[in-house]
């Protein structure tokens, strides 16, 4: 396939930045999306010019760290991946893509393709653990059962990957979804129900801290999210929310 | 006399662990407070020793070139964790993890060690349940296992096909409240390129802020060395694209000794390589082995046919399938360990009966199981004369539930439904058993720099069995180091803050800033991808899974060829003052082509066949081993060791040698 790529270029934090054409040759059907940006890479090193950087690492669809936004998606065109699973044969000859960094004021860019997304991290840091030592000395695992059905549902929300596609595709860029997902998990499991008022409260008084916006209802989230995570869990976090501020 | 003191506690190995502790000189609370410990990396091992250790009170520094500790690569392992729970009741015990874990690494690793592994394994469970890890539950709402490769009882736990995020998300809540509490400072983006050592013991790091490209001072009165495994040498890998050897190398150049470079694990379920731009491979767990029948066609008509697509997988019966596994294993079948599965398609495949283009694919088969599961659940459910696609869906539904993140990984790579035709499968470099040598404390040969992880090579032996490295990364971060470590750092409390403003600091900075200046101002004709896809070639076909003398000779040579030439021409663009990304592996590069030449110096030191390093002129000749890899006790049951001498090449061997108290060495028969 030849293709062509319109970039988002931007030298650092505080220049301003542009798209820029690119061409690639010879991509195959069978690459993954981050191959044939490593073959456009190759191509700008040889020529001496820089390439692009971009966010990757387990190249598994696990980590959360690649975070492309493909011809006005989040992770690209294909449904339930991460941008490192996209793969080519979703492209056709000819075409033309637009590639740009994930956008929100929360996510402010690092450079061309790669943002900051350490706030994901400090609403974590208000509250997204559960208070135990790490003694050895907790009690057996077995000690309280928890019905198959909850701890199914807890790894469901617990499934995020902590990408930011919600926010990214989300046009008032709400982190509710991962948000959501982060309070569900614990909140579906008898460890997370001690701190389960304090903890909700915290997170999302961080995430308006953060900047990110608020959510309308709009679902763009969960289209583009790729594990799944459904809009329930932003309606159990609300439910938490509320009742937490009822409590206290 | 060797200069390796293991420090393996006197006494019976059952008592070891729980005498060692009960002697050790402790911290008072209250001078923990002054005493400041730096963990590089933050996956399993760092991420849970980091937790650990400021809840125990010391003040910590923790470091990561992923933007946040969440994404370290642990968090891509999939199968699960053992632990000797014994919840099936299917007779597991401390004594049985221990033994499968010294057998499964082909008797290469420490006694006491894999002894305090198995023992501390069950309060992993214990420990990561309480956070919230939602590990799979049975119906009865108590914990479900299933077994891996090597083992014959039933004690692997799981989050689905997500066991490492899962576990990772654990420890980095863990983390995540000492990091509210002000215990731990997170150094995210961040790469170390140094370690500091004054009057001979580790007291702080170097490290590139990997977004303004400052380099920073940072010290401590302790350095943990938790930066995961070098399977990248090999260029492809199952590995994650920044995992790398740089942080264990550098401290290596430094004093530490590194240990069995050339035990690699090839992992035998990972998706076929398919053409020359890869750049990476992708692992499908092991536990679809519990499940999944391994074969190749009996004749090689077939397979051309195959080839060619004329034929498909499903037109071929029962009987004109090879099921190699089950017809040369009949003891453990599909699930003989994975050195044992990784040669036997390698075999199969050499013998030219490979199902894919590259004939470099066995199949993965799940239509047995399919079928299996939806007869037991028509049973269950009282369905009489169940029609074939009833019972199809019936057994679809049960093997999605226990692989389905897999299934769904493996279409959207291969573009072919799993569900309908075999997977195919082929051999990866997967994990490293090599690392630096760490004593009974997990400390390395300098004082005071610890290792822990996948990074040090204490507890596998050759050989890793499956769900083996989460328990060790776990049980090092959260249950051995931060007792080991006390007992040095109670030394320490009249010691008081380390500057930085020191001549060691300077010279070290020195060494890293001339080396980035080098690489930038080098403007040479090759990228560094070049020469790592160059060195990952030389590794694979002479360092890969077998190897012989006069191979591991030439990769030597040429991997020293190759050093120099990258040393000439290799060009990385941009600048230092930035997020670079070339830059950040120009400087893993470079040291993955010194690690690789050690690696072969080891490998050829090392003339036995063990673990999955299959040694070409070590093979069990005639018996009921015909052809199997042949270990040689006599010569070789030791830990190599190498020191520093400023080549590869003219590395220092120190020998460790190892005893079995416990276990009596056998031939490893999975017949
Ligand atoms: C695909 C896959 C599946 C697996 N499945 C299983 C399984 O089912 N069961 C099992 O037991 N094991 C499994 N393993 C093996 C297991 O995941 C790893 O061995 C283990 O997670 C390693 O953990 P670690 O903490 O030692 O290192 P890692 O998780 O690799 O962490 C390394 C850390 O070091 C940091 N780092 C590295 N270098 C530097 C530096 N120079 N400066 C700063 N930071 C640095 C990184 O940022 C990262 O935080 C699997 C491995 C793979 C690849
Ligand atoms: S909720 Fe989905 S889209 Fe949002 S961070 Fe988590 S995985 Fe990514
Ligand atoms: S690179 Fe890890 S999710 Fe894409």
């Amino acid at each position: 396939m030849n293709l062509t790529l319109k970039i988002w270029r931007q030298k650092g934090p505080k220049d301003k930045g542009s798209m820029v054409d690119y061409k690639v040759t010879e991509i195959s059907e069978h690459m993954s999306f981050l191959e044939m940006m490593d073959v456009l890479n190759e191509q700008l090193i040889n020529k001496g010019e820089e390439p692009v950087a971009f966010d990757h690492d387990c190249r598994e669809g696990i980590c959360g760290m690649c975070s492309m936004f493909i011809n006005g998606e989040a992770h690209g065109p294909d449904r339930g991946v991460t941008t490192c699973q996209l793969h080519m044969r979703m492209f056709k000859d000819g075409d033309t893509i637009t590639i740009e960094p994930f956008r929100a004021k929360a996510f402010p860019v690092i450079k061309d393709l790669v943002v900051d997304r350490s706030s994901f991290d400090r609403i974590q840091h208000a509250g997204g653990y559960i208070s135990v030592n790490t003694s050895g000395n907790t009690q057996d695992a077995n000690a309280i059962p928890i019905s198959k059905h909850a701890a199914d549902e807890a790894m469901d929300a617990a499934t995020c990957i902590g990408c930011g596609a919600c926010v990214a595709s989300c046009k008032n860029a709400s982190a509710m979804l991962f948000v959501g997902a982060k309070v569900s998990q614990y909140a579906l499991l008898p460890q997370g129900q001690v701190e389960a008022v304090d903890r909700v409260k915290n997170m999302v008084a961080q995430m308006d801290l953060e900047g990110f916006g608020n959510c309308t209802n709009t679902g763009a989230c969960e289209v583009e999210c790729p594990k799944g995570i459904s809009l329930e869990n932003i309606a159990r976090m609300n439910r938490e929310f509320l009742s937490a501020n009822v409590k206290s | 006399m060797s200069v390796l003191d293991s420090k393996v506690p006197k006494g019976p190995l059952k008592t070891k662990w729980t005498d060692y502790k009960n002697h050790i000189d402790l911290v008072n609370p209250a001078n923990k407070r002054n005493i400041d410990v730096i963990v590089v990396g933050t996956g399993l091992a760092g991420g849970s020793a980091a937790a650990t250790l400021a809840e125990l009170g010391y003040n910590v520094k923790t470091f990561c070139y992923q933007d946040s500790p969440r994404r370290a690569h642990s968090i891509a392992a999939q199968g699960g964790i053992n632990a000797a729970k014994n919840y099936q009741g299917d007779g597991d015990s401390t004594y049985r993890l221990f033994y499968d874990t010294v057998k499964g690494g082909d008797y290469r690793s420490r006694e006491a060690n894999v002894y305090r592994l198995a023992e501390v394994s069950a309060n992993i469970i214990d420990q990561c349940v309480a956070q919230g890890v939602p590990f799979a539950r049975d119906y009865g709402g108590l914990l479900d296992n299933r077994s891996f490769g090597g083992v014959l009882v039933s004690r692997t736990f799981y989050a689905k096909g997500q066991t490492g995020q899962q576990l990772l998300l654990g420890a980095y809540s863990a983390m995540n409240r000492q990091i509210a509490r002000g215990k731990i400072t997170p150094f995210n983006r961040h790469e170390m390129l140094d370690v500091v050592k004054v009057n001979g013991k580790a007291r702080g790091i170097i490290a590139r802020d990997l977004v303004t490209g400052e380099i920073e001072r940072h010290s401590a009165h302790a350095v943990v060395i938790a930066s995961g495994g070098y399977g990248n040498v090999y260029f492809l890998s199952t590995n994650a694209m920044g995992s790398n050897a740089t942080a264990a190398w550098k401290i290596h150049k430094k004093g530490a000794f590194f240990a069995n470079p050339c035990y690699t694990q090839i992992h035998p379920t990972c998706i076929p390589r398919s053409g020359d731009y890869q750049s990476k491979l992708t692992l499908m767990s092991e536990s679809l082995r519990n499940d999944g029948r391994i074969w190749v066609p009996k004749n090689i008509d077939d397979v051309m046919a195959i080839r060619e697509g004329k034929k498909k997988p499903t037109d071929l019966s029962e009987d004109e399938r090879d099921y190699y596994l089950e017809r040369r294993y009949p003891a453990f079948g599909n699930l003989v360990p994975r050195d044992v599965a990784s040669r036997a398609a390698k075999e199969r495949c050499d013998a030219g009966y490979g199902v894919n283009a590259t004939g470099e694919a066995v199949y993965l088969d799940f239509a047995s199981a399919i079928e299996r599961y939806g007869k037991e659940q028509a049973k269950i459910h009282n369905i009489e004369n169940a029609s074939k696609e009833k019972i199809y869906d019936l057994g679809k539904a049960i093997v999605e539930a226990k692989y389905g993140n897999l299934f769904q990984m493996y279409e959207k790579i291969v573009d072919q439904d799993p569900y309908k035709t075999p997977m195919m499968i082929y051999p990866a470099v997967h994990y490293t058993m090599g690392g630096v040598w760490v004593d009974y404390n997990l400390m390395t040969t300098v004082d005071g720099l610890y290792c822990i992880g996948e990074a040090n090579f204490s507890d596998h032996g050759a050989n890793r069995l499956g769900a083996s490295a989460l328990m060790q990364g776990l049980a090092d971060g959260y249950f051995v180091l931060p007792y080991t470590i006390g007992d040095y750092l109670s030394h320490e409390i009249r010691t008081g803050k380390i500057a930085t403003d020191t001549p060691e600091f300077d010279e070290a900075e020195k060494e890293v800033t001339d080396k980035i200046n080098f690489f930038l101002n080098n403007k040479g004709s090759h990228s560094v991808d070049y020469y790592h896809k160059k060195l990952g070639k030389i590794m694979w076909d002479k360092c890969g899974m077998s190897r012989n003398a006069a191979g591991l000779k030439e990769a030597m040579v040429e991997i020293k060829e190759l050093r120099e030439d990258f040393y000439k021409n290799v060009s990385v663009p941009g600048t230092a003052n930035e997020l670079n990304a070339e830059l950040e592996k120009a400087g893993r590069v470079a040291d993955f082509l010194e690690l690789g030449e050690l690696f072969a110096k080891d490998a050829l030191e090392r003339a036995e066949s063990c673990g999955g390093h299959f040694r070409e002129e070590s093979v069990e000749i005639g018996g009921e081993q015909e052809g199997e890899a042949k270990r040689n006790d006599a010569d070789f049951a030791f830990v190599s060791a190498w020191e520093y001498k400023g080549e590869p090449s003219a590395a220092v061997l120190h020998k460790e040698q190892l005893e079995f108290n416990e276990i009596e060495l056998k031939q490893r028969s999975y017949k």
